[in-house]
């Protein structure tokens, strides 16, 4: 009967997990890792990005994105919108194609691999034959033209990859009809280039390595006309009017051809070197485009000269008498360039680069060519991410007062809207404003809009600015000097390059209600932030912490202390620091927390921890916990690195002296020496392998960095007695040790000028001496204590003072649930001892049912080394869910990991994308976006991505047949 | 004073003459036996009328073969009252003190200085439970042993390193390593975790009970198959106070008894040391299906040691501001054994009978006694121990323990 009855409750406890928990992996924020490629489709109004990893990911208008991942772990070299369509083609480095699709499901559209097709030359020709090295999508829509590394160019029936065998056009074919006069006749090369004609989408040009390019009629299957360039050909671009096309080659110069004519020696009519005279690097793709009045764009990538700007990577643009040569800090994948009018047929208005590790957006239409903001695929990295803090539930005002900040940042922006917009955004306003955070390895705090799919650059603080670096900031203006040639302009916020590893951030603390902030980086420093909407000139005073405390026998061998500005620095309208600690030893800061409405930081190393008044800017707590005997904790990060070496000498002297050894032995039979051989080798071998061994041994308070501070956590609660609640300040550190202090706190009025104290209250070593990585009190109800100054903004968010309160804490391996104020042992979870997975990272979260809005329950979520996220309730420390959700190898995606206090979370995927995550039914920020084919009137039917305005007859009726289809497919896509 | 505190005794049938001794002190009084009322209640009583009500008690009947079984539930103890022919003869101990081996009905367990001659010896069929306590492992002091052999095939062995309140390391490695065993689908190579070496002078060389090359099957009675190097790692060092591994042992030759040494360095050579890192297909030798044991394991797993027994070791330590360190109680709640309820006196008798003063474990709540000397390395921090509970002697154990702990 008891049985039966707890049965019936743990099922009833089932499905309110369900309603309360699930596991979705949402929306990849941020720029693709390793771009390879770059596709747009002007009809769509799309942009496609390939992976080295085999990704493909759409973007249009903001909130627009899908994503689609090929089974084949290949790169994706390059990607093609079937015009007019909504399918596209990607090829892979593995040689094979494959068609998606977007295609409508529930009022909404998903990216579908709907075909995959790998060219199958003759019986056996060599794989070269077959190789696809350029792809054309041709305007009918239903040819795929596939140029190969054998010179050959297959043609394809789409979408169903049908091969037209009878239409291919063989190299031996247009061999036959070169003039006998070209030098490279014997060897064509591969074909290089494949172009349609822009008004005649039966003529293409085929370009060969080589250089000779052929214009071919695919209905008559023959060549028309031979463009015999002898330099190494690197890309073709037939102009939009249909007489031109351009060649761009391997040393730097691009040449223009006449197109028609019965004259069979067309000389070029034009060739340039545009950086020449000494040696050049290729130009690797060019582009023309008219305008409606005056004289055409000219944009082409690379052609630097080789000696003195090789390692440039550079997109020139030339309009009229205005040149620039656009300076990207990282390598050009591809670019395109996006057009006015509804047809897109106008003049360009932006020139859209994408280089390895941003998308820059350049508006054409301003003077000046200034860039454009990007709602997405920001380089998170423009500078290496070193942390980050998340902020859920942003009060209005303190929203307004970012983005006012960062609005004045944004001025050398373009205020063109941006100009990608396919695709309909239908996802729901989101309920809340929430904020990113991401510390830098440059000192700068980023501050995104992580409230929907697109994360946005809203403002940027830099803490360099307090501190003597070796670089004055003025340097990276790059003002180039008058008259230098090339005439070189900057472009791209992807700067890798820290001036001083030691400004890094490592730990940031928001509060949302009072807009204080606190961040702390790498050589010790803690910086205390205020919102101000006004610039301010002001000092920052350091405070000096000395986390010793007469501790001796130690030397730091670590980097030394910032050196702080003494004069009055001027800080922009935003975050302006008003108070500066420096820890000593100037030790990275492992801990760090806030509390607006006690005006106290506090703060931690690996040395000890403190406690800083910033009302009053005095220390009022110091603390050490470094173990006497932990010598590596003191000298610093340096002194690991000589350990690695050591052992790595050693093991050589070992195998050096093992056969040392051996040879001086004296072996006088042949069965020992094999003997002794077959040893020394399988040792060799041994060593070689590395079989990985682990240390089986209980921890001791003599291990290293037991005195970290972990976690450090303020709560008004009854640390000494049970009738009265007071503020106290807890710190758990690596070596399974919490320490806790009761805070005296002056009465409001008298806060500016008495003191604040602290006294120790408790010491809690924990058995198990595991890392204590969170510490939590649990209120009468068992909820979670609030955040300081929550309460004044919203009442019902109260603690319950009346029952008892627990403390929670959390160590790499267990959860712990003890009573207050007798610190005694309530209730505890095993993680470690029972599968061997420790916690990484711990969040207090706060899950809501699906099923009936009022219902919600607080939980912790958990990540584990092995990378797996869990759900652990609360106060009653249960396992609630568990979902694997990062490969365990991914050390750094783990570490990255932040939790929300709503259940999502988001983790680093590479250096420059965050993979959201959802652990609650609730709280989903996912892509909902539909495309639809599009539906052109008459008038829209530019085949490529440049029709002209003249029109033929012949054009007209393809374009009635295209719409015609077109409708057909969207028919067929509403049902 | 009167220290007869006798109920009267009715001689109808209805009525159980009680004579309980503890120590060397008797009490009469008598039970209806229509009406035992619950073990709680009967327990206290025996605490009232021995005077003893802070001391936690073992008690033991004489049943009619002779035997003494313990009362510790309910049933048992109406099981006593039932059988009573007419005296219940009870023998109350001392928790800490207790020896329990006195108890059992199987003759080979029980002593020759039991304190019942008994005379008939049967199993007795009519015990529908096994007696709850056999032997309570915290009462004596841990040392690292082979355990569970009755449970386990031959060519495993399960061992328990004990590293509580010893100054030498855990000190083994481990390895990655593949292992061939008998499966559905025939012999398969399987990956593995092994020992692959030993610590000189550490706790797991000196035991003698591990070598190098064993394969490491289950960790605290978690099967690490699936497991990868670390995380068994981690399951290890979480377990490390008290740890107990299911190895199959590289040597087969002489599975339940070992002389130390083992293996170790490869200097034996031609037996142990060539079959290198796949040396284990034991299983195929002696013909045992590793799938059925792995089947039926994790039910024994942890037959002896309950694993509440274990956890009653962890204990953290509290130091509070003035200067008192305490280990931390342990809610009742998480109590292994069936806890005995105490009995609260309905007058507040003064502990005057001697057996109370002797014990330095037994205090009232809140109360504070000067730590004793084996406190060890505490007492020169002038601690005191300050427990609200019943004391146990792992507690004071632990206090040795943590005596590193930096003081305020």
């Amino acid at each position: 009967m008891k049985r039966f009855r707890r049965h019936g409750q743990e099922s009833q406890r089932d499905r309110l997990k369900q309603e309360l928990f699930q596991f979705n992996k949402t929306v990849e924020h941020g720029f693709p890792h390793q771009p390879s490629a770059l596709g747009y489709s002007p009809s769509l109004q799309l942009l496609a990005i390939g992976t080295r990893s085999g990704a493909i990911k759409l973007y249009g208008a903001p909130g627009v994105e899908f994503m689609g991942l090929h089974d084949e772990n290949a790169a994706v070299t390059q990607v093609h919108f079937m015009p007019h369509q909504v399918e596209l083609v990607t090829l892979l480095d593995d040689n094979s194609l494959h068609m998606w699709t977007l295609r409508g499901h529930k009022g909404l559209s998903e990216l579908l691999e709907i075909g995959r097709f790998t060219l199958t030359g003759p019986p056996g020709a060599p794989p070269s034959v077959t190789r696809v090295t350029a792809v054309l999508a041709h305007a009918s829509g239903e040819l795929l033209l596939l140029g190969t590394e054998g010179g050959h160019v297959f043609i394809v029936e789409v979408p169903g990859f049908r091969e037209l065998e009878e239409r291919n056009i063989s190299l031996d074919q247009v061999a036959a009809s070169v003039p006998d006069d070209y030098i490279g006749r014997r060897n064509l090369e591969h074909v290089e280039a494949l172009q349609e004609n822009p008004i005649n989408p039966n003529q293409v040009v085929i370009g060969y390595g080589r250089g000779l390019m052929v214009i071919w009629d695919l209905e008559k299957q023959c060549a028309i006309q031979h463009i015999p360039a002898t330099q190494q050909l690197e890309s073709v671009w037939w102009t939009e009017d249909g007489s031109y096309i351009l060649s761009s080659h391997s040393d730097g110069s691009y040449c223009r051809w006449m197109v028609g004519g019965e004259d069979v020696n067309e000389e070029e009519e034009k060739s340039d070197i545009p950086y020449g005279h000494f040696p050049c690097k290729a130009i690797s793709k060019i582009i023309q485009l008219p305008t409606e009045e005056g004289p055409p764009f000219l944009l082409f990538s690379g052609g630097m000269p080789r000696a003195s700007y090789g390692d440039r990577h550079c997109i020139t643009v030339i309009h009229s008498k205005t040149h620039v040569a656009l300076d990207f800090t990282s390598r050009i994948i591809d670019f395109f360039v996006i057009r006015d009018g509804l047809q897109h047929t106008g003049d360009p208005s932006a020139l859209v680069v994408l280089v390895e590790e941003e998308l820059v957006v350049i508006d054409l239409q301003t003077d000046c060519w200034p860039v454009i903001q990007t709602p997405y695929l920001v380089p998170l990295h423009s500078s290496a991410i070193t942390c980050s803090h998340h902020v859920s539930a942003i009060p209005l005002k303190l929203w307004e007062r970012v983005i006012t900040a960062g609005e004045l940042q944004h001025t050398h922006y373009s205020k063109k809207p941006w100009p990608i917009t396919g695709g309909q955004n239908l996802a729901p306003d989101p309920p809340q404003r929430d904020l990113l955070l991401t510390g830098h390895e440059d000192g700068t705090v980023h501050f995104w809009d992580a409230s929907g799919v697109c994360l946005y650059p809203l403002y940027k603080l830099s803490t360099a600015g307090v501190f003597h670096t070796d670089t004055d900031p003025n340097d990276n203006m790059n003002q180039g000097a008058e008259g230098e040639w090339p005439p070189f302009r900057k472009v791209g916020c992807f700067d890798p390059y820290s001036d001083d590893p030691r400004l890094g951030i490592q730990k940031i603390h928001l509060c949302k209600y009072s807009g204080y902030l606190t961040v702390a980086g790498t050589a010790g420093q803690i910086l205390v932030l205020e919102l101000n909407d006004e610039a301010a000139e002001q000092t920052v005073e350091a405070k000096v912490v000395d986390l010793l405390q007469g501790q001796e026998g130690f030397r730091w061998k670590g980097h030394t202390r910032l050196d702080v500005r003494e004069e009055p620095v001027l800080f922009p309208p935003g975050f302006q620091p008003f108070a500066l600690v420096q820890c000593q030893p100037p030790a990275v800061v492992t801990a760090l927390t806030l509390h607006s409405e006690w005006k106290l930081v506090a703060f931690g190393t690996s040395h000890g921890f403190g406690l800083y008044d910033y009302q009053q800017k005095n220390n009022v707590l110091i603390k050490c916990t470094l173990n006497p005997s932990d010598q590596l904790a003191m000298e610093g990060p340096l002194s690991r690195v000589k350990s690695i070496k050591k052992s790595l000498r050693q093991s050589f002297r070992r195998i050096r002296r093992s056969r040392v050894s051996l040879r001086k032995h004296h072996v006088n039979n042949t069965a020992k020496l094999q003997e002794a051989n077959a040893r020394l080798e399988a040792e060799l071998a041994e060593m070689e392998l590395a079989p990985v061994q682990r240390k089986i041994e209980a921890r001791s308070s003599d291990d290293s960095f037991t005195g970290l501070v972990r976690t450090l956590y303020f709560a008004d609660t009854f640390l000494s007695d049970s009738s009265h609640n007071a503020p106290s300040l807890w710190a758990g550190t690596n070596g399974g040790c919490v320490f806790a202090y009761m805070l005296r706190l002056p009465p409001v009025e008298h806060r500016a000028d008495e003191p604040v104290t602290a006294q120790p209250a408790k010491e809690i070593q924990l058995m198990h001496r595991a890392p204590v990585v969170g510490i939590v009190v649990l209120d009468g109800h068992g909820a979670p204590l609030p955040e300081p100054l929550e309460v004044a903004h919203d009442l019902s968010r109260s603690p319950d003072m009346q029952g008892s309160h627990q403390l929670l804490v959390i160590s790499e391996e267990q959860f712990k649930v003890f009573t207050l104020p007798k610190v005694s042992a309530k209730m505890k979870l095993k993680l470690t001892a029972v599968d061997g997975s420790r916690v990484r990272r711990v969040g207090v979260a706060w899950f809501c049912s699906s099923r009936t809005e009022d219902y919600g329950e607080s939980g912790l979520t958990v990540l584990t080394n092995q990378g797996d996220v869990h759900v652990v309730s609360l106060p009653h420390v249960k396992m609630q869910v568990q979902y694997p959700c990062i490969r365990r190898e991914d050390v750094s995606g783990i570490a990255s990991c932040v939790f929300t206090k709503h259940g999502q979370g988001f983790y680093l995927i590479s250096p420059s994308e965050f993979e959201r995550f959802s652990l609650s039914t609730c709280h989903l920020v996912e892509p909902r976006c539909l495309v639809e084919a599009p539906l052109h009137s008459g008038s829209s039917n530019q085949h490529r991505s440049q029709p002209d305005g003249a029109s033929s007859a012949h054009r007209t009726r393809q374009e009635s047949e295209d719409a015609g289809k077109k409708s057909v497919r969207g028919f067929k896509e509403s049902q | 004073m009167n220290k007869n505190h006798r109920v009267q005794s009715s001689r109808s049938l209805s009525a159980v003459e009680v004579k309980s001794k503890f120590g060397a002190e008797f009490r009469r009084f008598s039970l209806d036996r229509s009406k035992p009322g619950r073990f709680d209640e009967f327990y206290g009583l025996l605490q009232h009328v021995h005077r003893i009500p802070n001391v936690e008690l073992l008690v033991g009947y004489a049943d009619v073969h002779g035997d003494l079984l313990p009362i510790n539930n309910d049933d048992n103890y109406h099981k006593a009252i039932s059988t009573a022919s007419p005296l219940l003869r009870l023998f109350l101990q001392r928790k800490e003190e207790a020896d329990y081996t006195a108890f059992g009905t199987d003759s080979l367990t029980r002593k020759k200085n039991t304190v019942l001659s008994a005379v008939l010896l049967r199993p007795d069929a009519n015990r529908k439970k096994p007696p709850v306590i056999i032997s309570l492992p915290r009462d004596f002091r841990p040392v690292s042993s082979i355990i569970d052999v009755d449970i386990l095939p031959e060519t495993h062995r399960r061992v328990r390193l004990y590293k509580h309140g010893q100054e030498k390391p855990l000190g083994f490695y481990i390895r990655d390593g593949s292992s061939v065993r008998v499966t559905a689908q025939g012999l398969e190579k399987l990956p593995g975790i092994f020992i692959s070496r030993m610590v000189p002078g550490g706790l797991a060389e000196s035991t003698g009970l591990l070598a190098v090359n064993d394969e490491v099957l289950e960790v605290n009675g978690i099967e690490v198959a699936g497991k990868s190097l670390d995380q068994v790692t981690d399951m290890m060092i979480a377990n490390s106070h008290n740890l107990i591994i299911t190895v199959k042992p590289a040597n087969q030759r002489n599975n339940v008894v070992r002389s130390g040494g083992g293996g170790g360095g490869g200097g034996g050579g031609a037996a142990s040391g060539s079959s290198g890192r796949s040396s284990d297909s034991g299983a195929s030798y002696y013909g045992y299906s590793s799938q059925a044991a792995a089947a039926s394991m994790p039910m024994h797993i942890i037959q002896n040691f309950p694993v509440d027994e274990l956890e009653s070791e962890d204990e953290d330590l509290v130091i509070e501001a003035d200067g008192e360190a305490e280990p931390i109680r342990r809610a009742p709640s998480n109590y292994s054994m069936p806890s005995l309820p105490r009995y609260e006196p309905h007058l507040n008798l003064r502990a005057a009978t001697t057996s109370v003063s002797s014990s330095a474990l037994s205090i009232n709540a809140n109360g504070t006694l000067p730590a004793s000397g084996s406190s060890g390395s505490l007492s020169n921090t002038n601690a005191t121990s300050t427990t609200s509970s019943p004391d146990r002697a792992t507690e004071r154990r632990s206090l040795e323990e943590d005596g590193t702990v930096i003081t305020l």
